[in-house]
């Protein structure tokens, strides 16, 4: 367990960098680990992030094809929001845990 | 002289040549998380693995009951071969292996293809199978990119940090 600043504020992380209390997001600290994965958060980000912030509060689970089904955005978009690895940049960035899910 | 570096994997070619339920997920589940992963995905879908792919069969693949040892009742109890050859049972089997997989959000195969274009990857069918089996482009989905030859497939596999992977 280590602790990061983020926007001012020191934020209990884990090995990966996965926020370890989601109660201590905040947008400010969401554009900042944007920052250090190369994504500069627009609107349709903060869409997105809030979506995942209430599928993982509402404890489901979160796989790929559950956002292209969102309504949110689709999948393709989703890739490109979060190029690389996308739910893994997505959930970190939303200050949940690393998805479990192999789909 | 030993060489401790280790390299990230970059690109993967998943090959597919069974049509079975499960071998084909296999492949789908492997795909679609190395474009999750970010890495380069290139499919490729060769004999009866092309059921996969081909519009009239994709969403309709079987698992085989027959000859398969690991294949147990609900419960555990083994599932002996000889039943699994009666009328029906392959139907039933089938339908129970894709409620559990609907369970987990494991997608449709044609959904599941999408899902990883959408990403990226790439999906390829075997130009020899594809002349065996009498198939031609516009009998396979929409996401199937081309046919090509067992020369094109190695040449997309060129780069350090590319893994081959046959299912």
């Amino acid at each position: 367990m280590a602790t990061k600043t983020y926007a001012g504020v020191n934020i209990e992380v884990n090995d990966e960098g996965y926020m370890t209390d989601s109660s201590q997001w905040t947008k400010e600290v969401a554009n900042e680990i944007a920052k250090e994965e190369g994504i500069e958060l627009t609107d349709k980000h903060f869409e997105v992030i809030e979506y995942i912030r209430n599928k993982v509060a509402a404890g489901k689970s979160l796989t790929i094809r559950g956002i292209n089904k969102s309504g949110v955005v689709n999948a393709k978009i989703f890739y490109q929001l979060f190029p690389g690895a996308p739910l893994k940049k997505a959930t970190k960035i939303s200050g949940v845990p690393k998805p479990v899910s192999c789909i | 002289m030993e060489n401790d570096e280790k390299y990230k994997l970059k690109k993967v070619l998943i090959i597919c040549s069974k049509g079975t339920l499960e071998d084909v997920y296999a492949a789908l589940v492997m795909g679609n998380g190395a474009v999750m992963e970010g890495i380069e995905t290139k499919m490729f879908f060769t004999f009866f693995g092309l059921d996969a792919i081909t519009k009239k069969y994709m969403n309709k693949l079987h698992t085989s009951t027959v000859g398969n040892p690991s294949m147990r009742m609900p419960g555990g109890l083994a599932f002996p071969t000889m039943l699994g050859g009666l009328p029906g049972v392959e139907a039933g089997v089938t339908s129970m292996m894709k409620k559990e997989m609907e369970k987990l959000d494991m997608p449709p195969v044609d959904e599941f293809l999408e899902l990883i274009e959408a990403g990226g990857g790439e999906i390829f069918a075997c130009k020899l199978a594809a002349d065996m089996f009498k198939l031609k482009k516009e009998d396979f989905h929409e996401t199937v990119k081309d046919i090509i030859t067992v020369g094109d497939l190695y040449a997309l596999c060129d780069g350090p940090g590319t893994q081959i992977i046959f299912t």
